[in-house]
């Protein structure tokens, strides 16, 4: 699949709430190129560095732009909400194995821990009228990112809070588990999709394995090139190390194991 | 006026002096979509040992101030899948190719692997990866911790691998010594071609929030533009005693930063940490390289060897 090294214009960059951003940049080929669950690499320029590129999944494609999700964490995450339209960005993507898309007699299943739910959006746009559920994890009601996108895309959405200020109280893997406990025709027809930080992951590959569920989770980590050539992003599978940017960042959760996503 | 920027290294001829790190240019084919591979002056692949090699647990990188910190491991599908699958595609390619080959345990196993890769055509030249800090070398039957910090077991290597090969050798050093020139010339007495400097330099990083070490093997390589300065200094000392051709690197970024190495002695040069943060780095280089020839009125790359002014 050919890849791009482009200059991308920004359109926007909009803050959305608490250490959330999106950015809308204006590409040429990369964006008709993108499938779900795939990522860029985006350098961000300063004086004092980052050196590297950093990665960031596909949020949403429109004609010729790109949409990504952030959290600002770190030092090129907190120069890049200081970046305002009209400024130039370098951009290499679209990189990466992204989502498949489950037969037709499955429901899709979507889990999303906090800033995880960047890359679902695509995902559920390509799935749309397949009357999944989404399922929508974060730490206080105000943090809630991108519900009107799920629904606009036909999803069912479901909340959890971890201070139970709106829909579930408690952890997004907790109400995925009650739901797939209560829910026999759930539990049977279901394709699990998730995104979210490690112990999110964990704790679903630990239910899927325990309801016996399919599923892929899209992994996030520290890369170095982004295009396969340094091997510095690898993740343990059942069939030895594979790299997150080539091989990944989606994984079948039959390929990962708990004991693989310790960091 | 094009300018002259030939390269000689032994019996290896090279078109320009540009070339690409082992273990930054994976095995070419991940950099196609973003740089004709055919300006470059050669391609070091990613190092080859006699059986494949998983590599080192993750984390294995990390960014450090102005540098990059890994302990990759020699993560490779060992000498039988490359020459079988990675090999073919240099095939298609007019780029010389020196494949970088390391030992597991016994220093014998450059040799088997000299040796075999003696008979591939598409072999243009051989770099001994004696240097790689994230990987035990050889400790079995010796005492030494790198074959490159040791002048005897460098040229122990040197000489076996001669044996085996009529190709070019090109021995990479390690900056992990009180003096590179005397293992430099160790190689060059042991009938090395050609000599590339600077490794990584061994060093670690702490995250203080969760008081680990930022990577698994908690002792890394570090490369990129913090190790230049000392790199430079490396090949310059190096210069001053050896005769064969030096290939210099450790932060190159840019057409100056090339310069720099070519100024204090280096015949060829060689991208490493710049390729993952643009792939397209070495067209721009080279680009810049030619317009500073042009503008200094200088025929050939030759002139400019070693010709800082002190």
């Amino acid at each position: 699949m050919k890849q791009y090294l482009e200059i991308a214009k920004i359109l926007k960059n909009t803050h959305i709430v608490g250490p959330y951003w999106k950015l809308k940049l204006s590409v040429s080929e990369l964006a008709h190129r993108a499938s779900s669950g795939q990522f860029v690499m985006l350098k961000v320029d300063s004086d004092q560095g980052p050196l590297l590129r950093r990665p960031f999944s596909i949020h949403q494609v429109k004609g010729k732009t790109v949409e990504l999700l952030y959290e600002v964490r770190g030092k090129a995450t907190e120069i890049l909400a200081k970046m305002k339209a009209g400024q130039r960005l370098s951009l290499l993507g679209p990189l990466g194995t992204g989502f498949s898309l489950c037969d037709l007699s499955y429901v899709p299943l979507l889990v999303a821990g906090g800033i995880g739910v960047a890359p679902l959006v695509f995902l559920a746009q390509n799935l749309r009228n397949r009357k999944g559920l989404a399922i929508l994890g974060a730490q206080k009601k105000e943090r809630i990112l991108c519900e009107k996108e799920f629904k606009a895309t036909g999803f069912r959405v479901k909340i959890s809070t971890n201070d139970g200020s709106r829909g579930f109280y408690g952890r997004v893997t907790e109400l995925l588990e009650e739901l797939l406990a209560k829910d026999t025709l759930l539990r049977k027809k279901a394709f699990l999709y998730a995104c979210g930080p490690r112990p999110m992951l964990k704790q679903t590959i630990m239910l899927s394995k325990k309801y016996n569920i399919p599923g892929q989770v899209s992994l996030e980590t520290h890369m170095a090139c982004g295009i396969g050539a340094c091997c510095g992003c690898v993740v343990q599978t059942l069939t030895g190390y594979k790299r997150v940017c080539k091989e990944g960042p989606v994984f079948a959760i039959k390929e990962l194991t708990e004991e693989g996503l310790a960091e | 006026m094009t300018p002259n920027l030939s390269v000689v290294i032994g019996t290896l001829k090279l078109k320009n002096p540009l070339l690409v790190s082992s273990g930054t240019f994976g095995y070419a084919q991940e950099f196609v979509d973003f740089l004709d591979l055919n300006i470059l002056g050669g391609i070091v692949t990613k190092t080859i040992t006699l059986f494949p090699r998983q590599g080192n647990r993750p984390p294995r990188t990390c960014e450090t101030p102005a540098g990059l910190l890994n302990s990759i491991g020699l993560e490779n599908p060992g000498i039988k899948v490359f020459i079988q699958e990675k090999l073919p595609y240099f095939q298609k390619l007019k780029v010389p190719l020196i494949v970088s080959i390391a030992a597991q345990d016994e220093i014998s196993e450059f040799v088997e692997l000299a040796e075999k890769l003696d008979k591939e055509r598409l072999v243009a030249a051989i770099e001994l990866n004696i240097s790689c800090p994230n990987v035990r070398h050889c400790t079995k039957k010796s005492n030494v911790k790198l074959i490159a910090q040791d002048a005897k077991a460098t040229a122990l290597v040197v000489k076996a691998v001669k044996k085996v090969t009529t190709k070019p050798i090109i021995t990479k050093l390690s900056p992990n010594v009180t003096d590179i020139t005397e293992i430099a010339l160790a190689a060059e007495e042991a009938g090395s071609d050609g000599v590339s400097l600077v490794n990584t330099i061994t060093a670690m990083a702490v995250d203080v929030e969760k008081r680990r070490p930022k990577l698994a093997m908690v002792i890394g390589g570090l490369s990129g533009p913090a190790i230049r300065p000392i790199a430079v200094r490396m090949v310059w000392e190096t210069y001053k005693k050896v005769r064969i051709p030096i290939i210099g690197m450790g932060g190159i970024m840019d057409a100056d930063s090339a310069l720099e190495f070519i100024l204090a002695g280096a015949s060829a040069i060689s991208v490493g940490t710049a390729n993952f943060i643009n792939p397209n780095v070495c067209s721009e280089i080279l680009r810049g390289i030619c317009g500073y020839m042009i503008r200094h009125r200088i025929t050939s790359l030759e002139r400019l060897r070693g010709a800082i002014m002190c």
